[in-house]
């Protein structure tokens, strides 16, 4: 299997053509602007986060390459639900697995399908794409309305 | 008229084109962004260091005067290349964004509080930010010149702009992103038919077309060397002597003085004044091989056999559905930017790669000019004399089989 194949995966594709929880959320409570002024790549990222630290809703818009919004896509999947300390647990693990430093084979995580993006430390131009959407999640739960990964 | 170029011969001078990229034979595609160096430029660069390596305009020893008679040689070299009266206004600079710098601080510090500069909506950011500061540095303000959808610049709007307050009109020669080339000669008559100076911005036209100061009659010109099949950090501000000579220094330190002393400092003469500390020795020699190497194989061939790329390029990808080209000006250099139809140009930029076609993909240091067109980015084929058309067939299956993943 080329490279290619391990970047561009069938459900990188296919989040990309169909993105999930994909335009804005009407009553959410959070929100960031995520920007990757390298590319132009540009996110909303909203969410509803209850009293008691739960994400109910989540949802993003926006433009960006297919690693970029396939990431955000199943971001939302993933987090939809989940405690806000769970989330921002992920999103060190993600940072990790992006740059090649965390093996989700053999070490312990909760990435699960987010497992897709391990090949992505071979492409260092890439890796702000696929991290974009998780830094306006991390804007949006710190209360910091934009965020840019330059 | 000289027999064409063989292709096969020249890319025989750059050894970096003979190797695999991704498990494919490479095809480079982004000169645009830096040109491959030929094998002579990479030893005069390397002799440098191995049996030179001295300092310039310093020592009495016989490694320094070497270094000096080469350093010197590259001068008189550049002013050859583009036909200036005397060497003194051939200003080495770390580039063309240092050379447009040095403009910006040097000329720009004597411009008062609305007076105005022109430059165009195609410009690389290097020829806007250096603007910009100096308009809150001083209050000056910026005129931008509008483009049509073809990407040509719309010369009548460009007049009405002109008024008693402009100062400078500072215009890319040959834009990076679209490939247009832009009718300087009539840029210059505009502009000087009301006294106002202009700056070209050379950094893509200097590789593809000759270019006579004299014969334009252009106030200050600007390249790098990396563009011209030299290395990089250095380059070029040429000026004219009637200009540089009543200019303030910008950067300051040794080699720009003729005398210190606490109670004054006396500045040296052109083009000493303008080149402050030591200078890329080795790069400055290098720029005189690259110049070598380009006048050996001319100009004028070069700009045939990339005429005949751009077009061979431009009729294939006109037949892929789904592409659209972003750039159409009638006069163009072998740059092909273009979008695909649902794929943004970051995955055309790394799928191509995957096949070991170097493309450049993103804004190219042109934002304003992506907004004008309303697209984040473009993909961009960049070509020079040395690639072949069989690089562009494999162009063409490439971005086909990208868009056929992207179904
Ligand atoms: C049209 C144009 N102007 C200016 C520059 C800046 O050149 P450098 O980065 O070598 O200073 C470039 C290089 O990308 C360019 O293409």
């Amino acid at each position: 299997m080329s490279s290619q194949m391990e970047l561009y995966q069938q459900v990188i594709l296919e989040h990309n053509k169909r993105p999930r929880n994909f335009g804005k959320l009407e009553g959410g409570n959070r929100a960031a602007e995520g920007f990757n002024p390298l590319c132009g790549d540009h996110l909303r990222v909203y969410l509803e986060v209850t009293a008691d630290g739960i994400i109910q809703q989540i949802a993003f818009e926006g433009s960006g390459c297919a690693i970029c919004k396939a990431s955000a896509s199943m971001m939302t999947v993933a987090l939809k639900g989940a405690k806000v300390e769970v989330a921002q647990a992920m999103f060190g693990e993600f940072q990790r697995l992006l740059k090649g430093e965390l093996n989700p084979e053999s070490a312990p995580n909760q990435l699960g399908k987010l497992k897709i993006f391990s090949g992505i430390w071979q492409y260092p131009a890439r890796v702000k794409c696929a991290a974009l959407a998780w830094h306006a999640l991390s804007g949006a739960l710190s209360n910091q309305p934009t965020v840019s990964t330059e | 008229m000289s027999p064409p170029l063989d292709i096969q011969a020249v890319r025989r001078d750059f050894p970096v084109l003979d190797q695999m990229a991704r498990g494919k034979p490479l095809i480079y595609m982004d000169s645009a962004a830096t040109t491959l160096k030929p094998t002579s430029v990479v030893e005069a660069v390397t002799e440098h260091y191995r049996m030179g390596a001295a300092n310039v305009h310093r020592g009495v020893h016989f490694l320094s005067e070497e270094a000096t008679r080469k350093f010197d040689a590259s001068r008189e070299k550049v002013r050859a290349f583009l036909n200036a009266k005397e060497a003194a206004e051939v200003i080495f600079t770390s580039g063309t964004t240092g050379a447009i710098n040095l403009v910006a601080h040097s000329f720009g510090s004597r411009l008062k509080p609305g007076d105005e500069i022109i430059i165009s909506e195609m410009e690389h950011h290097s020829n806007i930010v250096p603007w910009q500061l100096l308009c809150e540095r001083q209050g000056t303000i910026l005129r931008v010149a509008p483009i049509n959808d073809a990407g040509e610049l719309l010369l009548p709007e460009l007049e009405q702009l002109i008024n008693a307050r402009t100062r400078l009109v500072s215009i890319v020669a040959v834009s990076n992103a679209l490939g247009t080339i832009n009718p300087i000669e009539q840029i210059i008559a505009m502009a000087h038919s009301r006294d106002i100076p202009v700056l070209l911005d050379c950094a893509q036209a200097v590789a593809h077309k000759a270019l006579d100061v004299q014969v334009l009659g252009v106030d200050f010109l600007a390249f790098s060397a990396h563009k011209l099949f030299g290395p990089t950090g250095v380059g070029v501000l040429y000026g004219r002597r009637a200009l540089l000579d009543t200019m303030p220094p910008f950067l300051s330190g040794g080699d720009m003085i003729r005398s210190v002393s606490f109670a004054k400092t006396t500045y040296a003469d052109l083009p000493a004044k303008f080149e402050a500390g030591t200078p890329h020795i080795a790069g400055v020699i290098g720029l005189g091989a690259a110049i070598d190497y380009v006048n050996a194989l001319g100009l004028e061939r070069i700009a045939t056999a990339e005429a005949e790329l751009l077009h061979y390029g431009t009729s294939c990808l006109r037949q892929i559905k789904g592409l659209q080209q972003v750039g159409t000006a009638a006069q163009k250099t072998s740059i092909l930017g273009f979008t695909l139809d649902d794929i943004h140009p970051h995955d055309i930029g790394t799928l191509l790669d995957q096949e070991g076609i170097a493309i450049r993909a993103g804004h190219h240091c042109t934002q304003p000019l992506m907004q004008r067109f309303g697209l984040p980015a473009t993909a961009r084929a960049s070509l020079a004399f040395y690639n072949t058309k069989a690089e562009i067939d494999a162009l063409v299956v490439a971005i086909e089989k990208t868009q056929r993943l992207f179904a």
